[in-house]
């Protein structure tokens, strides 16, 4: 007994905290996902008509495919730069230099981030517009294009330009995990491959590549689960109203963010951050399920 | 070869500088200068207008000093919750210690905007809105500190215990003579990533301040940006403002924070 009050004693500053702000609002969801809101509060439950109702809500698939068009296209230039920025500092006489400096945008906040892109984007006066008018092209309208950027079809320019800024901002990260994945290959393999008479892109495709694979597929999967939940550039850059132009900037979390606190339908809200999770947590499950497989091939 | 590579890198450095370059000697210029086209690579006059608008007039300096309270109260916070849960979870034996421990690190992969509504409704109901508390409170508690600690207590040998108990101290001269010292770089990285992702924090005060004089830094160079300013070089200053001390942490605590990210352990 004196034992459990011990250990209660040890466990009770974090529960206190934990149990409200944490345990209870992850409950609440839940359980406010098959509740009617309105101005005043909880009106009544309605089963799984939240549900129905966002399976049919254009406005949410909309936010759905740009949240993934973003994730995926931030993801995928980025990792693909991570890679190319990875592979030079590891043969480069300045790597240390190289690692602080890709990491500089992962330390800073979003928001001074996403501040000094909306400027550099800026129609009149910013200068990317400026640059591109030196190189003879035309100037664009960047955050204020809802145009598709594949012959008009696509995400907006304005979410490829809230890409860019996301690919400056996180892309050191990735950079980071697949040096680290880099040096962890075996060098008598490279070796091995070059007494064979292997050349450089055989190298990379034959070796280099597949032994980066679980790096490559963990700074994957993370960077969706990340990406997924993307808020602060599209409040900050997008807009006014956020979400612009004409919705197409518009993601998940913003979404939830206007259905909550805008309208106040926390009930409908609450569907839409379950649906969130629902795929945050396939993700996750991706990642333990893979990370083990590796465990195991290792053993 | 050596050439493409060399261009490469240029590209590369010139892409990830040149914001912080652009967004530093904007924060030098004069409005007018600012906004000329085309624009000046370099001030023709250094000025530090835009760093006064930001400090004074746009209340910047305020704001700083909120989120530099809120600081010591998340990290203090943290560290006294975290050290004394992790101890229980690696030293105290208890029935269901592993399961209880396993639930939390279910729980703390739910990201935040899944539940932040309810947040607000809880810290609504405590009648915390608007205020200080309830800024910091929620966030005096993370798991992933407490994993971390835990790491760090079950390296330490069991023979460190039997001594102490022999000498007849108890948990709490073990904890506090041998183990927390122990574990020192542990408590140094949480202190840190707890500072910088408490300085760099944006969604939560979102949600919880609508009081001009009680936005954290982050919010209200959010809100300058949505409009509040059209003074590009006190909008560039503040940026710069609230980019620096992470910088400066980074600069100095380089090789554990990217530990920390390569091991995967947190990341906002």
């Amino acid at each position: 007994m004196v034992r459990y009050l011990k250990v209660l004693s040890f466990l009770a500053p974090a529960m206190f905290i934990l149990i409200p702000f944490k345990l209870v609002p992850t409950v609440m969801v839940f359980f406010n996902s098959f509740q009617k809101w309105g101005l005043v509060g909880f009106e009544r439950w309605i089963g799984f008509q939240n549900y129905l109702k966002l399976l049919h809500d254009p406005f949410f698939w909309k936010a759905f495919v740009n949240t993934f068009w973003y994730s995926f296209l931030s993801i995928s230039i980025g990792i693909t730069l991570a890679l190319i920025v990875a592979l030079i500092i590891e043969n480069s006489r300045i790597s240390g230099f190289l690692k602080f400096l890709v990491f500089m945008p992962v330390v800073i906040s979003l928001i001074p981030a996403s501040v000094v892109w909306k400027w550099l984007y800026n129609p009149s006066s910013g200068f990317i517009n400026y640059a591109l008018s030196i190189l003879g092209l035309p100037k664009l309208r960047w955050l204020e294009e809802p145009s598709g950027i594949f012959f008009g079809y696509g995400p907006s320019l304005a979410m490829l330009s809230v890409v860019i800024m996301s690919v400056w901002k996180s892309f050191g990260y990735n950079t980071i995990i697949l040096y680290a994945g880099l040096k962890s290959i075996d060098r008598s393999v490279y070796e091995a491959a070059i007494i064979d008479g292997a050349g450089g892109s055989t190298i990379f495709w034959k070796i280099t590549l597949p032994l980066l694979s679980p790096s490559l597929f963990y700074v994957y999967i993370t960077s969706f689960i990340i990406s997924f939940q993307v808020f602060a550039p599209i409040w900050v850059m997008t807009g006014p109203p956020p979400g612009g132009p004409l919705g197409t900037t518009n993601v998940i979390v913003y979404y939830l963010y206007q259905k909550g606190i805008e309208d106040f339908s926390i009930g409908y809200a609450s569907a839409v951050a379950i649906a969130l999770l629902a795929v945050i947590g396939i993700l996750t499950l991706l990642q333990k399920f893979f990370i083990e497989r590796k465990v195991y091939y290792e053993r | 070869m050596k050439v493409m590579r060399f261009i490469i890198v240029m590209l590369i450095v010139i892409f990830i500088v040149f914001p912080f370059y652009w967004m530093f000697i904007t924060s030098l210029k004069t409005q007018y200068e600012a906004i000329l086209f085309p624009p000046t690579l370099f001030p023709s006059k250094i000025t530090f207008e835009g760093y006064e608008l930001a400090l004074t007039k746009l209340q910047l300096g305020q704001s700083i000093l909120i989120t530099v309270a809120m600081i010591i109260f998340i990290v203090l916070g943290e560290l006294i919750t975290s050290i004394l849960a992790a101890y229980a979870f690696s030293w105290l034996d208890f029935k269901g210690r592993e399961v209880l421990f396993s639930f939390l690190l279910v729980l703390a992969s739910v990201p935040m905007p899944v539940f932040i509504l309810q947040l607000f409704i809880v810290v609504q109901k405590l009648g915390l809105v608007d205020t200080f508390a309830g800024l910091v409170v929620p966030w005096m508690a993370n798991i992933y500190s407490i994993f971390l600690l835990r790491q760090a207590f079950k390296n330490i040998p069991a023979s460190l215990r039997d001594a102490v108990y022999i000498d007849g101290g108890g948990d709490l001269t073990f904890l506090f003579k041998v183990a927390i010292p122990m574990v020192k770089p542990v408590i140094i990285t949480i202190a840190v990533f707890s500072a910088v992702y408490t300085w760099n924090s944006f969604l939560w005060p979102l949600l919880v301040v609508s009081d001009k004089g009680l936005r954290p830094i982050q919010l209200a160079v959010a809100y300058f940006a949505q409009g509040e300013t059209t003074n590009y070089p006190a909008l560039m200053s503040a940026s710069f403002l609230s980019s620096l001390p992470a910088l400066i942490t980074f600069a100095i605590f380089q090789r554990q924070i990217t530990e920390v990210y390569v091991k995967g352990g947190m990341k906002d």
